[in-house]
């Protein structure tokens, strides 16, 4: 047996990953109940932050950036901003459209 | 001279090294997916909020039960990935080929399951185009959900077709004993990619099936 010390640093526990598989199921089902549920505007609210939990768990300890170094945390959060800029931007003109009238209609 | 591991190439000074930077890279390239795939979802939530009705009665056509059977076997395979690369981690050759094929298992599932959806929405006749034969309120902008719910579904089945390939080369290379606990930074890269894939479809998921089906 050769020493093991892995090149990607120590193991993950087995028992962590099958908590944090227990809670991205959960979260799902969690999901699943409440579109059955009505709330109003806010159901895209809920649902979409539900999904953004179950993406953190998944990145920070399937995908390990919890033990990773600063620049791949930097890096991970650069998506986050720019993507939230895309959908912020895209969304913001399409609400706002019918605030001031169309001159000359 | 220290000593030279096989797998480190020559401009790399020592294999952490080497493994930080490949790392490094596959989370660029991450990014560059995230803005891809964001683009497509930008529009969905554009046209969304535009067609609220038109979009929650067309969505409503879309089997829950199967969507939800998927994204557990997608959940389920990224755990089993995960094992894959602690396998590695613990020079465990066995282990690690069968976690592999586990995940390759896992994501024919989906796939599987996917094409099912897919057959079902042409016999429905649900699938954009002339034969588009939608019963309901405004079948113009149902139409309009049906492409972003094949082009969102159809690039992330792409994307699962690609990680399949990956992983049946990570199998084979595992069973030429390839990777150990001192070497395994294509499986440790690969699991990178197939849990962002997993991530897109958390999205996905909740984004097509599950808003207003209350209604």
């Amino acid at each position: 047996m050769e020493p093991t010390t892995s090149l990607s640093g120590p193991p993950t526990s087995a028992r962590r990953y099958f908590v944090v598989y227990a809670a991205l199921i959960a979260l799902t089902g969690i999901n699943i109940g409440l579109a059955f549920v009505d709330l109003g505007r806010c159901n895209v609210v809920v649902v979409v932050a539900i999904a953004v939990c179950q993406a953190t768990l998944s990145a920070l300890y399937f995908m390990n950036l919890r033990d990773s170094p600063r620049l791949t945390w930097l890096v991970a959060t650069a998506a986050v901003v720019w993507l939230i800029i895309l959908i912020t931007a895209a969304i913001a003109d399409v609400l706002t459209r019918g605030w001031l009238g169309t001159p000359g209609s | 001279m220290p000593d030279h591991s096989p797998g480190l190439a020559h401009q790399f000074e020592e294999p952490v090294q080497q493994y930080e930077a490949a790392s490094l890279g596959m989370w660029v390239f991450l990014v560059t997916e995230v803005m891809f795939f964001g683009g497509v979802f930008a529009g969905y939530t554009v046209y969304r909020a535009e067609f609220a009705a038109a979009f929650a009665q067309a969505g409503a056509h879309l089997s829950l039960l199967l969507g939800s059977i998927n994204t557990a076997i997608l959940l389920t395979s990224s755990l089993t990935m995960a094992f894959a690369v602690r396998s590695a981690q613990l020079n465990r050759r066995g282990a690690l080929i069968g976690f592999i094929v586990s995940t390759m298992v896992l994501g024919a599932v989906f796939l599987g399951i996917k094409f099912t959806e897919y057959a079902e929405k042409f016999a429905d006749g649900l699938v954009p185009g002339p034969h588009f034969t939608y019963v309901g309120p405004d079948p113009r902008h149902a139409q309009l959900f049906f492409s972003f719910y094949f082009a969102m579904t159809g690039l992330h089945a792409l994307h699962m077709i690609i990680g399949l390939g990956l992983l049946g080369v990570l199998a084979f290379q595992a069973s030429r004993d390839r990777f150990g606990a001192a070497y395994h930074t294509p499986v440790e890269m690969t699991a990178l990619y197939w849990h962002f894939v997993d991530i897109v479809w958390l999205f996905l998921f909740p984004l097509l099936y599950l808003i207003d089906r209350h209604g």
